[in-house]
């Protein structure tokens, strides 16, 4: 078997790494997800196809990749703005900034969402600010927004920041020479050097935000149909002993964001074929 | 070092900054803010209640499990995918990283699809006995979902960059598997090992969709710190959820700052390979 | 983080009996108390130590949650609905209801209105709930029990009224819900929406939530209004047969549940603002809590009516909510 499906190799314990790999992921994920794929099919394709074609569940399917898009897009400005400042800029806290950028991915989601749905609602520190216009932040779509865009932050700066440090400045300085204002050169230059780590980016606060409950539940308004997001739906379903009917959520919300990412990573494939 | 970059106008780090301060320094602040808000005697005397004191302890002893297990396990499938090629590479890995993928509450349904009442291994655990959701272990089982991937994430591209040149020469020279193992390999992992481990421990501690799901809300048996913030907040006790917040905020605090030293410690900028999810 | 590790070190002595009372949402306090209470009184009559433990949540999940396993050794539940869904499943025994007095109900709450204080909208009654501008905060009746209350309380008022019928009920309760800015997945999230973050004008609560927020959160902010009329919600109590002959805890769940009867029981649900059944103490609170006319389930043919009707997939909240977009 080896020499067949196995390169050779001179490095030892191969047989019993693999072993125990394969019993691991096996016990811990491919289990349980085999049973997430196989539950739904309890309701037959008619019933599994009923259960998805409910106007909540679309409409909570809709919010949910909807703002998950929306979100991931604005991000990908956002971060790519703090990236730049991050790694070009020198500025006294930088190293502090740089940390703090973590700070969404090792917050649990729970104190995130306290702290943002404090923050935003009328009586908050923002929401306060805004109410007198008649802004509403929180249990509203631009509360939700923020909670995504907050979840979606690290994933952006972090994809970009090592590409961007690793632009040779040559290339840059040649275009000042030639007498390219800073703005074209960002746009010439850098932004499609920086193309593929900001699909990445994308993609990964994209699918962070899709799959986000935490930090969105204390702050959108679980409002069926307007503000209730996909996995709050399958938590409600849970609570109505509709078990399968949940499941098949779940996997719809499975299938659909792998198409997503799938649909990114042929975007990058083509990317790095036409700019070689 | 020939090219320079030119200076970022300060109006643009002004903008950086402003974006930072806002959406993510703000929510810390607040969760501060509210426990200062109370008085720090009262904010520590919410530690007092012993459902809290469960609600830590068993915190700790979910991470207590769960760090260990993935971490020996993501050393194990680091080690076969990153130093050998065999067929299949690509799908084991993509099957490791998959739990980054799936939403937490997801994460948590699937356990009660294999362990709750009408689950595929219901009848077993009847006559066994054994309660898995709504107890503990369910709660150790969604935590280990969750946080599978972290540790190789971080070693796959790093001993993959590395190469084995070093540990076949240590084999070329005698050493056994296990030495080479301890001696050569793990020193040069060690610093992203570490990062793995903790940021495998922050979010074992702060899980909140996925155990959400499968604890049974039993007050100071099956809460988390996460859960019992929430249900300190629906009990009118929003000054005790923002102490145990403070703390869980004081946790990833206490991560990022180690992170930074660590990464410091090896001169290394914040690389794609950091980013887990 | 270590010293808070050693000093939870302190247990109580060991329990021999157990129980686990899984309940709905806002009946910590009260279960707290009557833990302590019951404790006592086991201990005196068999000198055995008890451990009553608690699990609150919404009373759609925590059904969810005992079909799925949770050993529940007693159930003290929101609505009849939720534990004839137990019984369904062989759980629970059929005739669950008729074992203990007044149909497994040792207490009852009535559905009230909590405004701000002063009542600047000047929220009275059923019909100034869906004046234009006005904001109503209730949970989400798919999975709270006091929300299914809530509803039932509006749709009664519309049915009462003169030539009310089916038809416009339902029209009440579309312009109703039109009205509702966030659904909470619980009594308490709801309260705490209202109260804490300060949304919405009016709360649809459970009387016993409404004094308890109005006293807990502080006097003077906000004050309650009791409508014309409101519907009497009855929340249950069992035992969960599969689980206590397992456990062979019977005897504890059994005393447990008729501890509830019991004066000093019925004294602990009156000081926590639930309106006793017991009439020498319902006589001695008789000032907390104000007789108003009321109507029961029966109005809407009983809870398997009404819950299929209703509230099951498809039913008329479904269809209220999926054409107000």
């Amino acid at each position: 078997m080896r020499g067949v499906f196995v390169h050779a190799s001179p490095l030892p314990g191969f047989g019993p790494a693999l072993g125990l790999t394969l019993a691991w992921v096996s016990v811990i994920v491919l289990m349980p997800l085999a049973a997430l794929v196989m539950r739904p099919w309890s309701l037959g394709v008619g019933g599994v196809l009923a259960s998805l074609g409910s106007a909540r569940v679309l409409a909570a399917l809709k919010l949910s990749f909807g703002a998950s898009l929306a979100a991931a897009a604005l991000t990908v400005p956002l971060g790519l703005l703090v990236a730049w400042v991050l790694v070009r800029g020198r500025f006294p806290g930088r190293g502090l900034a740089d940390a703090l950028v973590d700070l969404p991915l090792a917050l649990p989601t729970a104190v995130a969402g306290i702290a943002l749905t404090t923050l935003y609602a009328p009586n908050g520190w923002i929401g306060g600010l805004l109410a007198p216009f008649g802004v509403q932040l929180a249990y509203a779509l631009p509360g939700i927004m923020v909670a995504l865009v907050f979840a979606g932050l690290p994933y952006v700066v972090r994809t970009v920041q090592p590409v961007l440090m690793d632009l040779p400045a040559e290339v840059e300085e040649v275009a000042a020479t030639l007498g390219a204002r800073p703005l074209q050169i960002v746009a010439r230059v850098v932004l499609p050097a920086l193309l593929p780590a900001l699909l990445t980016g994308f993609a990964m606060a994209f699918a962070r935000a899709v799959g986000e409950y935490g930090s969105v539940i204390f702050i959108a308004g679980n409002m069926p149909g307007l503000t209730e997001i996909a996995p709050l739906l399958i938590v409600i379903r849970l609570e109505q002993f509709d078990v399968a009917g949940a499941a098949v959520l779940a996997l719809a919300m499975l299938a659909l964001s792998f198409a997503m990412l799938g649909a990114v990573n042929l975007l990058q494939h083509y990317l790095a074929r036409t700019t070689r | 070092m020939t090219a320079r970059f030119p200076p970022v106008p300060v109006a643009v780090v002004l903008a950086a900054l402003a974006v930072l301060a806002l959406l993510v320094l703000l929510p810390l602040a607040v969760v501060f803010a509210e426990v200062l808000d109370q008085g720090i005697g009262r904010a520590l005397a919410a530690f007092d209640d012993p459902e809290s004191q469960a609600a830590i302890r068993l915190s700790l002893l979910v991470a207590g499990i769960s760090v260990p297990v993935n971490t020996l396990g993501g050393l194990a499938a680091s080690w076969c995918i990153a130093r050998f090629r065999f067929a299949g590479r690509g799908l084991l890995l993509t099957f490791v990283e998959l739990p980054l993928s799936v939403s937490p509450v997801i994460s948590g349904l699937v356990w009660v699809l294999l362990f709750g009442a009408q689950g595929w291994f219901a009848p077993a655990l009847d006559r066994l006995g054994l309660q898995v959701i709504f107890a503990t272990p369910g709660l150790v089982l969604a935590t280990l979902f969750v946080t599978f991937p972290y540790v190789v994430r971080q070693l796959v591209p790093l001993m993959l960059a590395q190469g084995s040149d070093e540990e076949e020469a240590a084999l070329t020279l005698g050493a056994r598997p296990w030495a080479m193992f301890w001696h050569v390999t793990l020193p040069n992992v060690r610093w992203a090992l570490l990062q793995g481990v903790l940021l495998l421990n922050a979010r074992a501690m702060g899980e909140f969709g996925a155990v959400s799901v499968v604890s049974g809300r039993i007050r100071g048996q099956t809460l988390t710190m996460p859960l019992q913030i929430e249900a300190l907040y629906n009990d009118f006790q929003a000054p005790a959820a923002f102490s145990m917040a403070a703390l869980l905020a004081l946790l990833a605090l206490v991560t990022l700052a180690a992170k930074a030293a660590l990464e410091w410690h090896t001169r290394r900028a914040p690389d794609a390979a950091w980013v887990p999810a | 983080m270590l010293f808070l590790v050693m000093a939870t070190g302190d247990r109580p002595a060991a329990a021999q009996d157990s129980l686990l009372n899984v309940s709905y949402d806002p009946t910590r306090e009260l279960y707290r108390e009557v833990n302590r209470g019951f404790a006592a009184t086991w201990q005196a009559r068999t000198g055995r130590i008890v451990l009553v433990n608690a699990s609150h949540g919404g009373s759609g999940a925590q059904t969810r949650a005992v079909l799925d396993g949770l050993q529940a050794d007693v159930v003290t539940l929101a609505l009849a609905s939720d534990i004839d869904a137990l019984a369904a499943r062989g759980l629970v025994a059929r005739d669950w209801q008729s074992r203990l007095p007044e149909k497994s109900t040792p207490y009852t709450s009535i559905i009230v209105f909590l405004v701000r204080s002063g009542n600047p909208k000047a929220i009275r009654d059923w019909p100034d709930l869906v004046r234009p501008g006005i904001r109503v905060i209730t949970p989400n009746p798919k999975t709270s029990g006091g929300a299914r209350w809530n509803y039932l309380a509006a749709l009664g008022w519309a049915l009462r009224q003169p030539g009310g019928t089916e038809a416009s009920g339902e029209a009440y309760l579309r312009r109703l819900f039109a009205q509702v800015p966030v659904l909470d997945t619980g009594a308490r999230g709801a309260t705490n929406s209202f109260v804490q973050r300060g949304l919405g004008d009016v709360l649809l609560a459970w009387e016993n939530e409404a004094l308890l927020a109005r006293d807990e959160v502080g006097a003077g902010k906000f004050e309650i209004v009791y409508p014309s009329v409101s519907v009497v919600a009855e929340p249950p109590v069992a035992v969960v047969d599969a689980v206590v002959d397992r456990r062979g805890s019977r005897a504890a769940a059994e005393a447990y549940l008729r501890f509830l009867y019991t004066p000093e029981a019925q004294d602990i649900a009156a000081r926590h603002h639930f309106r006793p059944r017991d009439p020498a103490v319902a006589a001695r609170y008789a000032g907390t809590f104000p007789a108003l006319p009321t109507f029961g389930i029966e109005l809407f043919g009983g809870w398997d009516k009404a819950q299929a009707q209703h509230f099951a997939d498809g039913g008329v909240f479904d269809q209220l909510t999926a054409s107000s977009k």
